[in-house]
């Protein structure tokens, strides 16, 4: 795979549920190292997208290329390859309720690699602090922990094994203000000093306008538009207009124009 | 693909170079290459990281490990590796966790043996108390039909006592066919095999139909009943229906309790039928009975005060059986497994106690010359 291939490239993706079509000639590509945000209405299908891209949903038609390999077509070894590759933050978490916080981040690599139990629980609490967490949480059951202690833990063990993509279904659904915007700078924390290209499924504009570098809108069953904010908000539609130039998004907007934090182009 | 990560200390001990890629899959042999060089490490040692391959946070982790997590100490080629390098730095500083204290083998082996016990003491006792709800909704649910959840009610009806029929009645079949078997061998030897009709039917109509339909209910609905509640109460269903103004006992508790008190008598009813019918087909083909000869003789000999006997066990079971299913579902906390384990203890419970009932019951009938 060559260098100016996009990590991700879906050429006319069809996703449908007996009649109901969801995705219809559907493109995107997403670049490496950048953060892209997907945003959509309730029902869109954008975790619809999320999981046609890994591989969890068979889409009906359309090529989806993963690190420059398709996914309908590859050897199940090659998707092992691949899968580990990728790290997935489910939107309630999915943490394993029977294995504490240590156990969870520890599931992949002891799985896919032959380590020396002392290095996996080592890189396990390594993993856990990389995600925010206090290293007492390591031995905490899902159900023992916080709604923004969950999304921590299961940042970590989508890290376990080092992935070059990152995927977060609404990272922040959930969380408190302080906790979302933690989370936002902790993703970019993390994709500037691991080299992550972070594909987010969000609803919050904040973390749109803090850290995402490009913005995919999910409309009309395909992507009617994927490019920085500035392009994305002048986009003539009325869904669009209506969900950037709404009350709510006014005011993310406002907020990242006098926030401090500047939102980091290129990289 | 560049080469596998290496490092290599100067004689003098101020240097270490790292070069290649410190990645997870190498992890193993870079550990051990790691704690041959940290005895040549001193304070001032730094890490000439300017060869360095591709770098991921396990291998970061271990050159770090190197010079005591500071990352000011190894030299990097590139902004990014420093940014790594910075970000597992940061990370491998955090606070460390609160040991925890540990029990010696022993200790630990009487505090669970202690736990355990204090653990089957409160069950009982919230069995009890539940038992007390059931009966205190009863008394207030019963003078107000508008408050009677019939179509709850004949739901779990159907799905109690209608679908299990067949597997019961082809579960009472088979154990009375086995039964009849039995019989007739043993009681050959002593020219008395016609008696077998009379150990099925003893058997089925005091023991066997009841205490086979009243297990087999206990492992179909009775874990059902704390499945359903059980993962109600995982995802705070239980808590919106407090909060709506209603009573979850009589809600969720009450169209159970009642659809097993009318299923289970007539599941046992059913029970009873099908061991009779196959001890009968047993007689008929191995015996020389014909059907007739074993109705009449069932007729002259067995009296229908051993049906009763049976059939007043079945309301009790039922109760029981509902109880513990319902109970066991309002102790889940949170997760899918304790579910799992509380589908488990709930079956568990009440095939004990319908077993344990059933000896009492049989002592007592037996003493009261029933």
């Amino acid at each position: 795979m060559n260098a100016e291939e996009p990590v991700i490239r879906i050429r006319g993706l069809r996703n449908q549920f007996g009649e109901q079509v969801v995705h219809e000639n559907l493109d995107l590509d997403v670049r490496r190292g950048e953060i892209i945000g997907v945003v959509g209405g309730s029902g869109s299908g954008k975790s619809v997208l999320l999981r046609s891209i890994i591989g969890l949903g068979h889409p009906a038609a359309g090529s989806i290329r993963l690190f420059g390999e398709e996914v309908a077509t590859m050897s199940d070894a090659k998707r092992g390859m691949i899968e580990r590759r990728c790290g997935v933050l489910f939107q309630n978490g999915a943490l394993f309720s029977s294995l504490s916080v240590a156990e969870n981040v520890a599931v992949a690599l002891t799985e896919h690699h032959d380590i020396d139990p002392g290095i996996v629980h080592r890189l396990a609490l390594l993993k856990i602090a990389l995600a925010g967490l206090p290293l007492d949480a390591a031995d905490k059951f899902p159900a023992q922990l916080s709604g923004g202690m969950v999304k921590r833990a299961a940042l970590a063990r989508s890290l376990a094994l080092d992935p070059d993509i990152l995927f977060l279904d609404e990272p922040t659904a959930g969380l408190d203000p302080i906790g979302a915007a933690a989370f936002d700078q902790l993703i970019l924390t993390l994709r500037d000093s691991l080299g992550l290209t972070v594909f987010l499924i969000t609803h919050d504009l904040d973390t749109l306008y803090t850290i995402c570098d490009r913005v995919a809108v999910l409309a009309k069953k395909r992507i009617l538009v994927a490019d920085s904010l500035d392009v994305v908000e002048k986009f003539d539609e009325p869904w669009v207009q209506d969900y950037f130039q709404g009350p709510r998004g006014r005011a993310a907007q406002r907020a990242a124009a006098s926030s401090s934090i500047s939102q980091p182009q290129g990289h | 693909m560049s080469e596998t990560g290496s490092a290599s200390i100067a004689d003098d001990g101020a240097t270490i170079v790292a070069r290649g890629d410190w990645t997870l899959e190498h992890v193993s042999r870079l550990d051990r290459l790691r704690g041959s060089l940290q005895r040549q490490v001193r304070a001032e040692t730094r890490i000439d990281g300017n060869g360095l391959g591709r770098v991921d946070t396990a291998g970061a982790s271990l050159l770090l490990e190197l010079v005591g997590d500071d990352a000011g100490r190894i030299d990097l080629a590139s902004e990014t590796m420093r940014k790594l390098f910075a970000a597992v730095a940061r990370a491998e500083n955090a606070p460390p966790a609160k040991p925890r204290r540990k029990d010696s083998g022993f200790l630990a082996t009487v505090a669970n043996v202690g736990a355990a016990i204090e653990g089957i003491w409160r069950d009982s006792v919230a069995l009890v108390g539940f038992i007390g709800l059931i009966l205190a909704a009863f008394a207030r649910t019963f003078p107000l039909p508008r408050r009677w959840r019939i179509t709850s009610t004949v739901a779990h009806i159907e799905q109690t006592g209608l679908n299990a029929l067949p597997i019961v009645a082809l579960l009472c079949f088979l154990v009375g066919a086995v039964v009849a078997f039995l019989g007739a061998t043993v009681l050959k030897d002593f020219g008395a095999s016609i008696f077998t009709v009379e150990l099925v039917g003893y058997s089925f109509l005091r023991e066997f139909g009841v205490l086979l339909t009243a297990i087999m209910v206990a492992g179909r609905s009775g874990s059902a009943f704390t499945a359903q509640i059980g993962s109600m109460k995982a995802r705070e269903e239980i808590d919106a229906i407090r909060t709506l103004g209603l009573e979850p006992v009589d809600v969720l508790v009450m169209p159970r309790v009642l659809a097993l008190l009318v299923s289970l008598p007539i599941l046992t009813l059913v029970g009873m039928l099908a061991g009779i019918v196959g001890g009968a087909a047993v007689c008929v083909l191995t015996l020389d009975v014909s059907p007739l000869m074993f109705v009449t003789r069932l007729h002259e000999t067995t009296t229908v005060r051993h049906f009763w006997v049976g059939m007043s066990k079945a309301p009790v079971f039922a109760f029981l059986i509902a109880a513990i299913g319902c109970l066991e579902g309002f102790k889940v906390a949170g997760s899918a497994e304790s579910v799992g384990s509380h589908t488990t203890s709930s079956v568990v419970q009440s095939i004990f106690v319908v077993i344990l009932i059933d000896a009492l019951a049989a002592i007592f009938f037996m003493e009261i010359n029933l």
